[in-house]
């Protein structure tokens, strides 16, 4: 059997989570983290077994939040599941529905005109700005920090909010973009306030590096712990600011170039420890690097129309095939796969979650760890359960 | 019995305060309700939002959340409860200490919202525990969630300590803890609590109607 | 990224036998797929990850679709180390009751361990090699395989103020049942 070679070959199993054996004797105190708990973004259960403070197993639960965002799918239009994208990934609602018009775009070949392309870059970085922001926020406080950069992170996630609900209506579940452009028109007005909002952005970063970066706790308590080596990285399907950190040069803002990405000038940060520590400081660079799009998506727009003119919005109805279509959103590579059957339904609606796929390396990452550190660990994963669950 | 307002100001302008027990129990109570950490979903950001600078709910007496049940006064249910989740909620709804109060935030906890047609969402949470404010809004504005917390904290006002209608943490016979639901082979079972949440019959055009609670086994 | 014939070609060559067929796509996303044959599928995916040209290592995706006569699993694959994508390859269970076996890909890429466990979950395709497989989204004691097509859902009575066709007859019968 002529399999072609690999130069390194992997023993089987390589990539399954070790077996650890408990070092004390007696038996291992089993604790169920959750679903209720401080610090766990939401309702997620990790049962860790502990050997004294070490972790010996961990096995997540999930399913709290199962909600059936694709089983209501099947039963409404391809327009009608948008509200419900923004549900998926509740604190970026617009990379959400960004992906499902890519998605559906490239099943039916729609093109998207420019101005709306620049609207939709803007309005995905700002996103991406806010929620990692936040969740450096979310994972300072479960250090302990009592919710300061959560509110320093909450201020600024604020104004962007503002510009959100000037421009769509909605501060959190915008339903904004469509199949072929977004729903409404920018005005200079609102262009002008983006442009105050991000002419202060970078200060705001600035100031958490200053605050964070250096705090003696902060790096005595995430360098060197959950490291995640980049072979297993990308076998287990990790993607996001997670897999950068890991090393691995893999932005799909870069890799597919989606809309106009290849017109911006950004740099992808990449982490060289692989630890928690690398990843909080990817997601501050990537602050910087959506600071620098913004400023040049603001300068550039171009005017024209926000939606395709030739854009069917009643009775849509794609041909049969399937597509799928992902984008780089701030929690990993967010995908949509639809198989139409020629009717107004999709016949089958499937979200690729980030979160979900994530969390496939938190046992290797927190075996051997204190049970204290599985809390960062888990923090550092930055995950949203309406996105793991659906 | 209280006294007349205009009578109270004037003894307020000479350094006297009158009250009645009732009031100042009550003062006391509304000022300091402590929620509970218990985010579900979306609208646990939304009342993350309203606890962070610009909405600020420390202002009206919410000052800590506390995660532990047993230190908390109110649980505000925000998001989705699913079918797996719910024994879970009312198992941490048992372990409050009374006095203890339930807001029921978002449209997914009022009646299981846009997600109504799940196999694995409870179509709200009043299904099982009792809810005194019910907030609609997908998701509600933190203006919306301080409007609530006004309303419950008139709530607590208008309660009389003594009485038919008093607190159930004054009335030794009323029922503080609800039975868990346990996760059957295709549903919970029991699918609600009939003696939360009477079925109200009204329905329209069919004739038919029921007054009153709804559970009637005649 | 080779053709999709050329793909075909490539894995016959390796794996004399090895049953693949290609599934054109019609829509314009051009993202045709490969049939594979159960019993070798283990053997092609790991030639598909480990294969200088194609070094598909990255399981981006793995759906369960349920069709009217069987089950199936897509996979989409794409490579981190060369930059392309996608390759999408599907597998089809005998028919929808009693024969809902497949080989699980886990052992070849990790990122299908959650992905499949959810399609045993919801559909009900049981995967054999999985290290793991039991519930994910549902708790352990359910019954059913909800994401099916002919799933019922419980009678969870749900209360309308202007009740009128599905939603009356329900609630008539649950006046009824009290």
């Amino acid at each position: 059997m002529a399999v072609a070679d690999n130069k390194t070959e992997k023993p089987d199993g390589w990539n399954r989570p070790p077996v650890m054996e408990p070092e004390g004797e007696g038996e291992l105190l089993e604790v169920a983290m959750g679903p209720h708990h401080p610090s766990t973004h939401g309702v997620f259960r990790m049962d860790v077994a502990l050997d004294g403070e070490r972790v010996i197993r961990l096995k997540p639960v999930f399913g709290y939040l199962h909600r059936n965002h694709e089983k209501l799918a099947e039963g409404m239009s391809y327009l009608g599941s948008m509200p419900f994208t923004d549900r998926l990934d509740y604190i970026c609602s617009l990379t959400n529905n960004w992906a499902y018009a890519l998605a559906v775009e490239k099943l039916t070949g729609q093109e998207v005109p420019e101005r709306a392309e620049y609207l939709r870059v803007i309005l995905g970085e700002l996103t991406r700005f806010q929620n990692h922001a936040s969740s450096i926020g979310f994972l300072i406080q479960e250090m302990g920090a009592s919710g300061t950069p959560l509110m320093y992170a909450f201020r600024e996630r604020e104004k962007i909010l503002d510009l959100f609900e000037a421009l769509t209506g909605a501060r959190m579940m915008v339903n904004y973009m469509r199949f072929g452009g977004c729903r409404v028109d920018a005005s200079a007005a609102w262009l002008d306030a983006a442009r105050k909002v991000v002419a202060g952005l970078p200060g705001f970063a600035d100031e958490m590096d200053r605050l964070l970066s250096g705090n003696e706790i902060l790096m005595a308590r995430t360098q060197g712990v959950g490291i995640l080596r980049p072979e297993l990285a990308v076998n287990a399907g990790v993607t996001g600011p997670m897999l950068r950190a890991s090393g691995v040069n893999y932005d799909i803002r870069k890799v597919d170039g989606y809309g106009i990405y290849n017109r911006f000038n950004f740099r992808v940060p990449l982490g060289d420890h692989w630890d928690v520590y690398d990843r909080y400081m990817i997601r501050l660079l990537e602050m910087r690097e959506s600071i620098k799009i913004l400023e040049q998506a603001l300068k550039d727009i171009p005017a024209g129309p926000v939606m395709d003119p030739k854009a069917k919005l009643r009775g849509f109805r794609p041909k049969p095939g399937e597509a799928y279509g992902r984008i780089e959103a701030p929690k990993g590579e967010l995908g949509f796969y639809l198989i139409s059957d020629g009717g107004p339904n999709p016949y089958r609606y499937r979200v690729r979650p980030p979160s979900l796929i994530n969390l496939t390396v938190l046992e290797d990452m927190a075996l051997g760890e204190n049970v204290a550190d599985v809390v960062l660990i888990f923090g550092s994963v930055d995950i949203v359960l309406g996105e793991v669950d659906r | 019995m209280a006294v007349e307002a205009g009578l109270k100001i004037e003894l307020g302008k000479q350094g006297v305060f009158v009250t009645t027990l009732e009031e100042l129990y009550n003062w006391g109570r509304r000022n300091s309700i402590w929620p509970m950490q218990f985010g579900l979903a979306c609208c646990a950001i939304e009342m993350i939002a309203t606890t962070m600078a610009r909405y600020d709910l420390a202002r009206f007496g919410a000052e800590v959340f506390r995660p532990s049940p047993r230190q908390a006064d109110l649980m505000i249910v925000s998001g989705t409860v699913t079918k797996k989740m719910a024994p879970q909620v009312v198992r941490l709804y048992n372990q409050m200490a009374e006095p203890k109060y339930v807001i029921a935030m978002g449209a997914c906890a009022i009646s299981g919202g846009p997600f109504k047609q799940g196999y694995n969402v409870l179509k709200g949470i009043d299904r099982y525990i009792p809810v005194d404010v019910h907030i609609p809004g997908c998701p509600p504005r933190p203006e919306a969630l301080i409007q609530a917390f006004m309303t419950l904290q008139k709530k607590i006002d208008g309660q009389h300590l003594t009485g038919e209608g008093r607190p159930r943490h004054l009335d030794a016979q009323a029922q503080g803890e609800f039975p868990v639901p346990v996760p059957g082979e295709h549903d919970l079972e029991p699918a609600s609590n009939p003696g939360v949440w009477p079925v109200p019959l009204v329905i329209q055009g069919s004739g038919i109607r029921d007054q009153g609670s709804g559970n009637s086994k005649s | 990224m080779k053709t999709i014939e050329e793909i075909k070609a490539a894995i016959e060559a390796a794996i004399p036998g090895a049953g693949v067929e290609i599934v054109p796509n019609p829509s314009p996303s051009g993202q045709h797929s490969l049939r594979l044959a159960p019993d070798h599928a283990v053997e092609v995916a790991k030639f598909l990850r480990d294969d200088a040209e194609l070094a598909l290592d990255f399981l981006s995706n793995v759906t369960g679709v349920d069709w009217p006569d069987c089950l199936e699993a897509v996979y989409h694959l794409y490579s981190v180390a060369l930059k392309h994508g996608p390759l999408v390859i599907r597998m089809r269970t005998v028919n929808r009751t009693d024969q809902v076996e497949l080989p699980s890909l886990t052992p070849v890429w990790r990122s299908a361990e959650f992905q499949e466990r959810e399609i045993f979950d919801l559909f009900g395709i049981v995967f054999a090699g999985h290290p793991d497989l039991r519930r994910i989204l549902m708790w352990d004691d359910f019954k059913d395989h909800p994401m099916r097509r002919d799933y019922v859902e419980p009678d969870d009575f749900e209360y309308e103020p202007t009740a009128h066709d599905e939603v009356l007859k329900r609630a008539q019968e649950h006046r009824n049942r009290e």
